[in-house]
């Protein structure tokens, strides 16, 4: 394997590193919290929301957000430390 | 000022605005034309995302629909963001890169076939077309409500204003009128929010006052009330469902998916500069997104509420002028079943006298919270907005299919670029007469096949495109088996279980107990299923092609994108 392939290689990865755990967080917040643990969750309230409720229609919505732009850090850092910047 | 000369004067405004944009923005080019000269900004881009995906769907139904829903609507807020998660992620840096212009663009280069990007041709025009039909309705229906015109009169219009900024400025058009569409739907979307949560729970944030106390001294939390009075007519508790959770559970992953394999979406990341540009516009894009989004439960809350203290219980001739007024749209019906003169709203159909259709939510809101003449006329220049913004990237899509997929890259490859672009807006002139023709008259099955376009996209698109990525030895044959084998279970299943095709049958029937909309999920795992199996027993692809791969995972050296 070429020098050039070997850089390719572990970029990716790292890549897939990095995707496997924002998906997996982005699984947790939706199908977890809003939906599968929904009904434990909602015994937690924070004013008037029920947790799981709130997970549901307000708090996986802001994660989501959240974690495209964390993906978006990662990737730029990454692209810097590989010179795959431009 | 009545609302009525506020709508002319802010729907006069913004038309010009768009057809200004139009003009200033005329395509060159086939790239031009396709992806805007591939250089547009990632904030313009997210801006532009944003109003081609936030629909007439979007901004009139889907907040009455979760009224009507509640716990159980949350799977269109989790499933039209989440899908943006994988978008971003999965998808878009590496398209970008790939650089073409559309989407079967990718999967015929791909998977080195002719037969993979025609599949590819045909589902990105049904999920289109089905889509678009949509739009040109939503136009006509605010045109008659706010406008006094004919519904009909309605869809014309909205097709020759789309038909002038589409077909003149293709993408580039497209892109700078949506940047304008995105601010005057957002704040039409947001204005009539903030004053009633104020009003109700004095917390000028509606993502905040949602959860807040009301404000009639009584101390008792909004979504408490809400529940409290649910339960007192019958119907489930606002904040828990009455769907089963595998269904919950599908119908999000399928609406999810879906959005991220949406045609229309995907090709607005082949506009931006760099694979750089394309991870940070689709986090705008959901950004964005996301105001609305979190704003629209927090609306079904107020308007649910307000609407239930309103009408319950009360005599039918106190009832204020925008009862009445809403009742001639044929969108509100009351039937005195009882005879007692007063509204009975409650759980049991029998005994229930009052029909309400979910878009009067949004579009009745402003009213029945008696806000002010321009921001009840504001919201009509919203959902025009949201409509026309949607509709115009849908048309860029099937023009983009017919003239680029097909008559390029299949029928004839040596047309001149030129030529091209005349064959562009012909199709899109074609494909705006037939929008129009279905916005006239309505398939009565609308509503069943825009849940069928996003199982569709689930169902063919995701795991092609995603396999094509992330399995460099994925081969022609996988994934054309795996395409064909996911829209053909999709299709059977909706038409199974929607228009009682192949003996029909009812929802005891369904298949792990999952409804029709949540299927394109099942289809979806189908497609990699069969795409994996039949790779192990047909060619590797060629080396050539598993160089693209390792290609486009690497970010550097995006170029410009190309369509030789």
């Amino acid at each position: 394997m070429s020098e050039k392939q070997k850089k390719a290689t572990a970029y990716w990865k790292e890549n897939v590193r990095y995707l496997f755990i924002l998906l997996t967080i982005w699984f947790v917040v939706s199908f977890g919290a809003g939906i599968l643990f929904k009904d434990a969750l909602d015994s937690i309230r924070i004013g008037g929301f029920k947790l799981g409720f709130w997970f549901a229609q307000q708090g996986s919505i802001y994660v989501f957000v959240i974690l495209i732009f964390v993906y978006v850090r990662l990737m730029n850092k990454l692209d810097k430390k590989y010179n795959y910047n431009e | 000022m009545s609302v009525q000369t506020w709508t002319y004067i802010l729907v006069g405004v913004t038309f010009a605005l768009y057809i200004g944009i139009a003009i200033w923005s005329r395509a060159g080019s086939t790239k031009d034309f396709y992806v805007a000269g591939g250089g547009v900004s990632p904030l313009a881009n997210g801006m532009a995302t944003a109003a081609d995906w936030m629909s007439a769907a979007s901004f009139i139904s889907m907040a009455g629909i979760i009224s009507f829903a509640g716990y159980d609507g949350s799977v269109y807020l989790m499933g039209w963001t989440g899908g943006y998660v994988l978008l971003a992620l999965l998808l878009a840096p590496y398209l970008r890169k790939f650089g073409k212009f559309t989407v079967p663009d990718f999967i015929g280069d791909r998977y080195y076939s002719k037969t993979a990007r025609i599949v590819a041709v045909i589902c990105a025009l049904i999920v289109s077309f089905t889509y678009v039909a949509g739009q040109m309705r939503g136009v006509g229906v605010v045109f008659s409500r706010f406008l006094q015109v004919d519904i009909n009169t309605g869809v014309i219009i909205g097709m020759i204003i789309v038909l002038f900024y589409a077909v003149l400025g293709g993408m580039k058009g497209i892109t700078y009128t949506q940047v304008a569409q995105y601010c005057v739907l957002i704040f039409a979307f947001m204005v009539p929010a903030i004053f009633i949560s104020i009003q109700m729970t004095g917390n000028p944030i509606p993502q905040l006052g949602m959860g807040s106390t009301l404000n009639d001294g009584s101390g008792t939390f909004l979504l408490d009330k809400l529940d409290g009075l649910s339960t007192e007519l019958g119907f489930n508790e606002y904040t828990d469902g009455s769907k089963s959770i595998t269904d919950v559970f599908a119908i999000t992953l399928a609406l999810m998916v879906g959005t991220a394999g949406l045609p229309h979406v995907i090709v607005r990341f082949f506009t931006v500069k760099k694979v750089k540009d394309a991870r940070k516009s689709a986090g705008l894009a959901l950004l964005l997104i996301a105001i609305l989004y979190t704003t629209a439960p927090a609306v079904s809350v107020f308007a649910k509420t307000n609407l239930i203290n309103t009408v319950s219980n009360e005599e039918y001739s106190n009832m204020p002028v925008w009862f009445k007024n809403w009742e001639e749209t044929g969108l509100l019906s009351f039937d005195d079943k009882n005879e007692d003169g007063k509204i009975q709203y409650v759980a049991d159909k029998n005994k229930n006298e009052l029909t309400i259709d979910n878009d009067i939510m949004v579009l009745a809101n402003p009213e029945i919270a008696d806000l002010p003449a321009w921001v009840i006329a504001l919201v009509a220049a919203g959902g025009l907005a949201a409509a026309l913004s949607t509709a115009a990237g849908l048309l860029l899509v099937i023009s983009a299919s017919v003239s680029h997929d097909l008559v390029k890259k299949v029928f004839k490859p040596n047309i001149s670029d030129k030529a091209e672009l005349w064959v562009a807006r012909g199709a899109a002139t074609v494909a705006v007469v037939i929008a129009g023709y279905f916005g006239i008259n309505p398939p009565g099955f609308v509503a069943a096949v825009v849940a069928l376009a996003f199982g569709l996209a689930a169902a063919s698109f995701f795991p092609a495109i995603v396999l094509g990525i992330f399995y460099k030895k994925m081969n022609k044959e996988g994934a054309i088996s795996g395409m064909v084998v996911g829209i053909i279970l999709m299709l059977f299943y909706m038409t199974k279980f929607k228009f009682g095709w192949f003996g029909g049958g009812t929802a005891t029937d369904w298949w792990f107990g999952i409804s029709p909309e949540g299927f394109g999920s099942i289809a979806m795992i189908a497609n990699f299923i069969v795409a994996i199996i039949v790779l192990q027993f047909t060619p590797e692809p060629p080396e050539d092609v598993q160089e693209i791969v390792e290609n486009i995972r690497i970010p550097s050296g995006a170029g410009e994108a190309t369509g030789h």
